[in-house]
């Protein structure tokens, strides 16, 4: 099962991986971080197959992905 | 487990200081991966303009310089001769480039210089708020043209690698743009490529990419994802405007 990081500090809540994922597998979180956003997170881990589309919009490099 | 995606050597682990959604922190990573994927950390420099992307040198991590407003060319014409081991590019806004520094474009462009333009054309100028750029559309609302810009009064929106086609010194020019992870992917082959030239000594070699500024536009991010696929690339379409490598 791929294993992917989110650096929730890093996150503007832009969107733009939750527009990016195929699976729609990511979604804002209630919680906002030290930045004043509401951060992204993903919804179930085991529904992510690491394609990386999410990384590659990523516009704060917050995500990262292990396989 | 293996790493698959990640932040590359090549970019400091700073936290950008662009809004939410903006397209120039994509573009660092992707430019940061090509040197990583080159092996050419050590041997590049890199000029940062005036504009959003002031702080370039605190994101990437390498050698990086800083030249006054749309004068980056002509830096980088200076570095590049000197030291013509290293591998020299620029990376500039279209206020930047387009307006008070079209003069060094061109210029660094007719005479071929051996180096790598990275345009982040978001037609607008992002760090000073929101005024009319030469590339801003027509019709676009801008705080220096509040009806819109209209031709009469502005002319047109330019097209600037379409303009540095017509110049013989030019060896590879595109155009991209990061509102999705397609065409993301495709930037980094053009980036790469753009980089490659320069290896080769080939030449001039200018990527232009079309990016977002949600906030000065007025929009929300995923309309202005909307701006870029429907107005922006109708004005200035995607795709290699040159590339004397293959002919
Ligand atoms: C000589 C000089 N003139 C004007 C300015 C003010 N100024 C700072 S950034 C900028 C325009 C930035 O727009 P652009 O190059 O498109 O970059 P962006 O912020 O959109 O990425 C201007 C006019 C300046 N810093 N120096
Ligand atoms: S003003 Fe525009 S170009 Fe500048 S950081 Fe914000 S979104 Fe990016
Ligand atoms: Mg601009």
């Amino acid at each position: 099962m791929p294993k992917i990081i989110i650096a929730q500090s890093k996150c503007k809540g832009c969107e733009l991986c939750i527009l990016a994922c195929p699976k729609k597998n990511i979604r804002l979180s209630q919680k906002i971080n030290k930045k004043g956003f509401h951060y992204v997170e993903i919804i179930d881990p085991d529904k992510c197959n690491a394609c990386g589309l999410c990384f590659q919009v990523c516009p704060d490099v917050a995500i990262e992905i292990w396989k | 487990m293996k790493k698959l995606f990640f932040k590359p050597e090549s970019l400091t682990d700073t936290d950008h200081k662009y809004c939410s959604g903006c397209g120039h922190g994509i573009v660092h990573r992707l430019v940061a991966e090509v040197i990583d994927e080159l092996g050419i950390r050590e041997k590049t420099i890199g000029i940062a303009p005036v504009g959003c992307a002031v702080f370039a040198y605190d994101y990437w991590n390498f050698d990086v310089t800083e030249a006054s407003h749309g004068r980056p060319p002509a830096v980088a014409t200076g570095i590049k001769r000197f030291l013509p081991d290293r591998v020299v590019f620029t990376y500039q806004g279209d206020g930047d480039l387009a307006a008070i520094g079209m003069a060094e474009t061109i210029h660094a462009a007719n005479r071929g210089e051996n180096i790598t333009v990275i345009f982040i054309n978001n037609a607008i100028y992002g760090m000073t708020t929101g005024q009319m750029a030469p590339t801003s559309l027509l019709g676009m609302k801008t705080t220096t043209s509040p009806f819109g810009r209209d031709a009469k009064l502005a002319g047109y929106p330019i097209r600037v690698g379409e303009l540095l086609a017509t110049l013989e010194g030019t060896t590879y020019l595109a155009r991209c743009a990061v509102d999705s992870a397609k065409h993301v992917l495709e930037a980094k082959k053009a980036i790469k490529k753009a980089f490659e030239v320069q290896l080769a000594e080939k030449g001039y070699s200018l990527v232009e990419i079309l990016s977002q500024c949600p906030p000065n536009w007025k929009m929300s991010v995923p309309e202005s994802l909307e701006y870029v696929r429907k107005e922006m690339m109708t004005q200035f379409p995607l795709g290699v405007i040159k590339d004397k490598t293959k002919v």
